[in-house]
């Protein structure tokens, strides 16, 4: 099968790789650019484990077919820390307790900077409506809902 | 057709660990010229928290700071034996074997900075700051890095210690059956509240209060997060869960995260949790162990709720709604019972 050369960015930063053709966006990042962050969970876009922001819009990375993001700009957990700090939400995710396993996390993390970065004082119904696209085993999701709550006021208060 | 409130209670008693067979867990600790130590372990941290709890235990029987421990699990081809992680058995199984080998450790450390000090052993404490000194006289006192840097470059020994903990075997009476299965039991009450509508059959969690008695927290945030986590996963049981929903017909059966349900993070519920520290007479520090025992409780006080909100019993798990509206049906309507 033939390659096809594929630029977009990639937190922040210009990247070429040659795709075959039916390459998704989930592989693409893992296995030709080295980004772990977004999770393989079920594959079929079940789980949100995978959850990356393209141009700002919460997508599937494995339901995202590579060639349709060419340049596009894509986020991912790996590009959300600010310099030498953690992002508010990476934060409050740690002092909440909100991870366990860590499997979810990363994909939990973009849905809920998905969420903050369109409406920054969500309530708590809100942040519930945004991760519920995102399957967690471990934390019962209340720990979630809270650090997205605590992410969403300790910025109102910066 | 109306929705029915209804509080079902459950109790549990909760053993620690497997049953028979001793179940043994071993833990290595030595320590590092830099004066940091490394636990040895093959048991598995699946992130509810074993790995901060055995370093807490380790770096609290050293007299270290915690920051000056390591823990590294999981390679049983070079680590030591452990049964594994399951039974709600890694803080008191392995958490006793880490106590012991760190206890041991400990005796060469002391050893070791008694000889550099020129005082006897018994005369010395540590300060939990990275110090030995002379009980009462905090002057006369050695890093544990230069302890560990004379001990390996001086004085020729290690600093190191074994652990196993094993649970000595219980013979079965012949005659009665009568045997002592476990020696730690954990304890917890719970009362659920659900709303069920008869119409549909659909059961909806309003709150949860629980207490658990699981001897002394070594870590209350890890244990909360256990038991958060633990009864979402009891409620998962309790309502949604199942691989075969149509059994004996197993091609009906779910076979992706779609058809496989679960609760999401719209149908958790306000959970009231009190913590009852009884410390263990054989756990480490006291401890228990908050493992599986979080999501027991869930499911007989859901049911017994469903009980009390229409008089239906369901006896097969998970209660979906279909369970409960061919119940509703077969007793001709909703029984409320008394309100309890």
């Amino acid at each position: 099968m033939s390659k096809t050369a594929l630029q977009f960015r990639h937190n922040g930063r210009d990247v070429a790789i040659f795709v075959d053709g039916g390459t998704n966006l989930l592989v693409a990042l893992r296995e030709l650019i080295g980004d772990m962050t977004p999770k393989f969970g079920c594959g079929q876009g079940g789980c949100g484990a995978c959850s990356v922001l393209i141009d700002g819009e919460l997508h599937l990375a494995c339901l995202t077919l590579a060639e349709t993001v060419a340049g596009r700009s894509i986020e991912t957990l790996d590009g959300i820390k600010q310099g030498p700090n953690l992002h508010p939400l990476q934060r409050a995710f740690a002092d909440n307790f909100a991870a366990q396993c860590g499997y979810c996390t990363p994909g939990m993390l973009m849905a809920a900077k998905a969420l903050l970065d369109r409406n920054p004082q969500p309530s708590r119904a809100e942040v519930i409506e945004a991760i519920s696209g995102n399957i967690c085993r471990c934390t019962g999701y209340e720990p979630i809902i809270n650090a997205v709550l605590a992410a969403a006021s300790s910025r109102a208060r910066a | 057709m109306a929705r029915h409130r209804g509080r079902g209670i459950a109790s549990i008693n909760y053993p620690i660990g497997m049953n028979l067979g001793g179940d043994p867990s071993q833990a290595l600790v030595h320590s590092n010229p830099s004066g940091k130590f490394t636990v040895s372990l093959s048991s598995i941290d699946l992130g509810q928290g074993m790995k901060s709890v055995t370093r807490q235990i380790c770096a609290e029987t050293l007299g270290v700071p915690v920051e000056d421990v390591y823990v590294d699990t999981a390679d049983s081809d070079t680590g030591p034996h452990c049964m594994g992680s399951f039974a709600s058995r890694g803080t008191h199984r392995v958490g006793n074997a880490v106590m012991a080998a760190a206890k041991e450790a400990r005796g060469v450390m002391m050893e070791a900075a008694a000889e550099e000090l020129e005082v006897n052993a018994a005369d010395l404490e540590t300060d939990g700051r990275g110090n030995i000194h002379v009980k009462g006289a905090p002057h006369r006192s050695i890093s544990t890095k230069d302890v560990a840097i004379a001990a390996q470059f001086k004085q020729g020994k290690t600093i190191s210690g074994r652990g196993i903990f094993l649970v000595p075997l219980s013979d079965v009476d012949p005659e009665t059956g009568e045997m002592s299965p476990a020696t730690c039991y954990a304890h917890a009450c719970l009362v659920a509240e659900v709303e069920v509508d008869d119409e549909t059959g659909d059961v909806a969690m309003i709150r949860m209060d629980s207490a658990y008695e699981l001897g002394r927290a070594l870590n209350p945030r890890l244990v909360e997060q256990q038991l958060v986590g633990g009864a979402w996963m009891g409620i998962s049981h309790a309502l949604y869960e199942t691989t075969e929903p149509y059994y004996p017909v197993s091609s009906h059966g779910p076979r992706d995260f779609v058809e496989y349900l679960m609760p999401g993070p719209g149908d958790i519920c306000p959970h009231d949790i009190a913590v009852l520290e009884r410390p263990a007479a054989d756990g480490p520090f006291g401890a228990k162990g908050p493992g599986e025992m979080c999501a027991n409780p869930v499911l007989p006080a859901v049911a017994n709720a469903i009980f009390n909100a229409v008089g239906v019993r369901i006896d097969k798990l998970p209660i979906t709604p279909e369970k409960v509206l061919r119940a509703i049906k077969a007793q001709g309507g909703a029984r409320p019972q008394p309100r309890r």
